[in-house]
């Protein structure tokens, strides 16, 4: 299974990006290999609702997981209804935290770690 | 790296007035000015622009003339009325949806880039700042503010902190500036409006898990609203860390573009926003 | 007459003004257009009722016929809708009720349904009929609360409107088609920076305006050169005080207190209408 890893930079010595939706990259990795590749998050650029297409853009790529940061729950629903896995809340290198994840000690995330925002006003 | 953003539901507060007072103060530091419908912070900081990056904000519809057969379908078709009757549009209206360009039989119409604003990546006597300018009547948004912190990140890789002027509300933008934040610093003003929307900011930083804690601004202005921000903050465990009073000496130093600090550094009010930055120091770290 | 009252930047007494002005002359409607933080009301306190709420239409989506292909979502400028292999899901406060998902989609999946965004208040208190609009929490589209609002003025009757702050679209569609705008500003370099900002927006809305000066007295004089250079009346100066202030933070409007100020707010009016 494949996991894609919300990234600051675009190799394994990037940080997790806390933003799910904004990041700039996401690293899709194969943990069995360590082989990834790197996809550019077009959904960075979006006015609003840049989670939800950074969230199609991941099950597009196949990954049947995701590692971030933050994740509202526009972007949980998406990835939820397509059953990927979601581990948020997560920070530190790609490289360690890929580790972390093949010794089983990211806990997945059972709802999102923040509050619905885009165009959240009163 | 640290990230500390300063934030207040209301505008007016004094929110970019502490922000300079803490650039006296901060050493190693990246400033961001996200507070971009309105930015301030310039004034006192002074940078001088070293670069300037063109900003996207939603794209508009372009009509080409010569392949415009004049059907008027797109007229009929576009929800905001953003195309006039002689076939021009109106760019305030058009809220970038594509619509007229999907319908277009002739193929005439084209959604473009169109540039909302600027980014500036700046150098103050401070260090390094990182602002925007939106152009007039553009929407203020969280793409524009991500895009800000996004570039005061970058080059605050290597810096001790960078910190961060936040728009006012509670919406987008706000929303953004608090984004991936290590501590946000609310000011409030004892009034009623004040505490009001003190109240709404909380609750957001509370929803993104960020830590936070509460500056008083003015606090002599309403000593009893001042008391009911305090028992506020107690009920949900929240620190005050400090009760600024109304001081001139905050138009004065704008007004000769400097901070606070700068104007006298051993008044009491310095040495109060000094505390607050202590504070803040061990707070964070 | 329609003024408006309006400021580039947040709390530089823009309601104040508004609020004072109301009470100051008789047959008032007053139109909080503020729909995001509605404050007017905390200085008239008229008791609020409910008259009209506010919808647009957004789409509904025929899950039978939806064949899952994707078209609206690639299509959606807002990210409104997201399409999985197993599941179409809808997000509402994004859609901008742009109609674009219905034209695209080959199924005939689409229908389109109401959907509340805001709601519009009224009171009456003191000669001063007050409506206020109110966004619903998660809408992030002002703009038809707005326009709704606007329909609601009676053009007989002195009608000011508190405008949202800011120089964007919520700022544009309050101050639009009125007959005299006022900016409010504060005598600072921030004050001035973003007065020009206003002044370049209502100036493209083709607005007649004049500017009043809030917090006056600190001897920060760029705000006068800046509007003697370009021709702009400065209509009203309200002093920098701490009983004004004190007020202000109680929720009482400073005019209802003292005479005198009562009467500059009338002068202030007659001005603007001599200027028209």
């Amino acid at each position: 299974m494949k996991v894609a890893i919300s990234a600051t930079g675009n190799d394994l010595n990037a940080f997790v990006d806390p933003r799910f939706g904004r990041c700039p990259f996401f690293i899709l990795i194969d943990p069995e290999n360590m082989e990834y590749e790197v996809i550019r998050n077009e959904a960075s650029q979006s006015m609003g609702g840049a989670g939800i297409k950074a969230a199609q853009t991941v099950i597009k790529s196949g990954a049947g997981a995701v590692i971030t940061g933050n994740m509202g729950p526009n972007a949980f629903a998406v990835l939820k209804a397509e059953g990927v896995k979601i581990y948020a809340g997560v920070s530190g290198k790609i490289k360690d935290v890929i580790q972390q994840f093949k010794e089983g000690k990211l806990k997945e995330s059972e709802s999102a770690s923040v509050e619905r925002h885009f165009g959240m006003r009163k | 790296m640290k990230e500390i953003v300063i934030l207040s539901g209301k505008g007016g507060t004094g929110k970019t007035s502490l922000t300079s007072a803490f650039a006296s103060l901060a050493r190693n530091s990246v400033f961001a000015d996200c507070d971009v419908d309105a930015p301030d912070l310039h004034l006192v900081l002074r940078p001088k622009i070293k670069k300037t990056i063109g900003f996207h904000g939603m794209k508009v519809a372009k009509i080409n003339k010569e392949k415009c057969i004049e059907c008027k379908r797109c007229i009929e078709v576009c929800k905001f009325g953003a195309i006039n009757e002689n076939l021009e549009i109106e760019k305030d209206e058009c809220e970038g949806c594509g619509v007229c360009s999907y319908v277009c039989p002739a193929n005439a119409i084209e959604m473009v880039d169109r540039i909302s604003g600027f980014i500036y990546i700046s150098e103050t006597r401070f260090g390094p700042m990182v602002h925007a300018k939106l152009n007039p009547g553009e929407e203020a948004s969280g793409k524009l503010v991500s895009q800000v912190k996004e570039k005061a990140r970058e080059i605050a890789i290597d810096k001790e902190f960078l910190i961060v002027d936040g728009p006012p509300g509670i919406a987008c933008p706000a929303i953004a500036a608090l984004s991936g934040a290590d501590l946000a610093l609310m000011v409030a003003e004892p009034t009623l409006t004040g505490i009001h929307d003190l109240d709404r900011i909380i609750g957001v930083a509370e929803h993104f898990g960020i830590k936070h804690a509460v500056c008083i601004n003015k606090s002599n202005l309403n000593l009893e609203n001042a008391d009911r921000i305090k028992d506020y903050c107690k009920e949900k465990d929240i620190e005050v860390v400090g009760e600024i009073p109304y001081d001139v000496n905050f138009v004065k130093a704008v007004v000769e573009g400097k901070t606070l600090l700068e104007l006298d550094r051993t008044s009491k009010t310095s040495k109060l926003i000094s505390k607050v930055w202590e504070r803040l120091l061990q707070l964070i770290t | 007459m329609i003024l408006s009252i309006a400021s580039g930047k947040g709390g530089t007494g823009k309601t104040t003004v508004a609020v004072n002005l109301a009470i100051s002359l008789e047959d008032v409607q007053l139109l909080d257009c503020d729909v995001e933080e509605p404050n007017a009301n905390i200085f008239v306190k008229a008791d609020l009722k409910r008259i009209e709420t506010i919808y647009r239409e957004v789409p509904d989506f025929d899950l039978e016929k939806c064949n899952l292909c994707g078209a609206c979502a690639d299509f959606c400028a807002y990210n409104a809708i997201a399409v999985t292999s197993k599941k179409l899901i809808f997000f509402p406060e994004l859609c901008h009720s742009c109609g674009g998902c219905g034209l695209v989609c080959r199924e005939n999946a689409i229908r389109w349904r109401r959907k509340e965004i805001g709601e519009i208040y009224r009171g009456c208190k003191d000669g001063i009929e007050i409506y206020q609009g109110k966004l619903k929490v998660g809408e992030s589209i002002p703009i038809p609360v707005i326009r709704r609002m606007k329909e609601l003025i009676d053009r007989s009757k002195n009608v000011i409107i508190d405008s949202p702050p800011g120089a964007g679209c919520p700022f544009i569609e309050s101050v639009k088609g009125s007959d005299f705008c006022l900016l409010v500003t504060e005598p600072t370099p921030f004050g001035l920076y973003d007065l020009k900002i206003a002044v370049e927006v209502v100036r493209k809305l083709k607005v007649p305006f004049g500017v009043v000066v809030n917090k006056d007295g600190g001897g920060y004089k760029e705000v006068d050169l800046f509007c003697r250079s370009e021709g702009i009346p400065i209509l009203l100066r309200i002093p920098h005080s701490e009983e004004i202030a004190r007020l202000y933070s109680l929720g009482v409007p400073f005019s209802s207190q003292k005479r005198r100020w009562k009467e500059e707010f009338e002068r202030l009016f007659e001005s603007i209408e001599d200027l028209r």
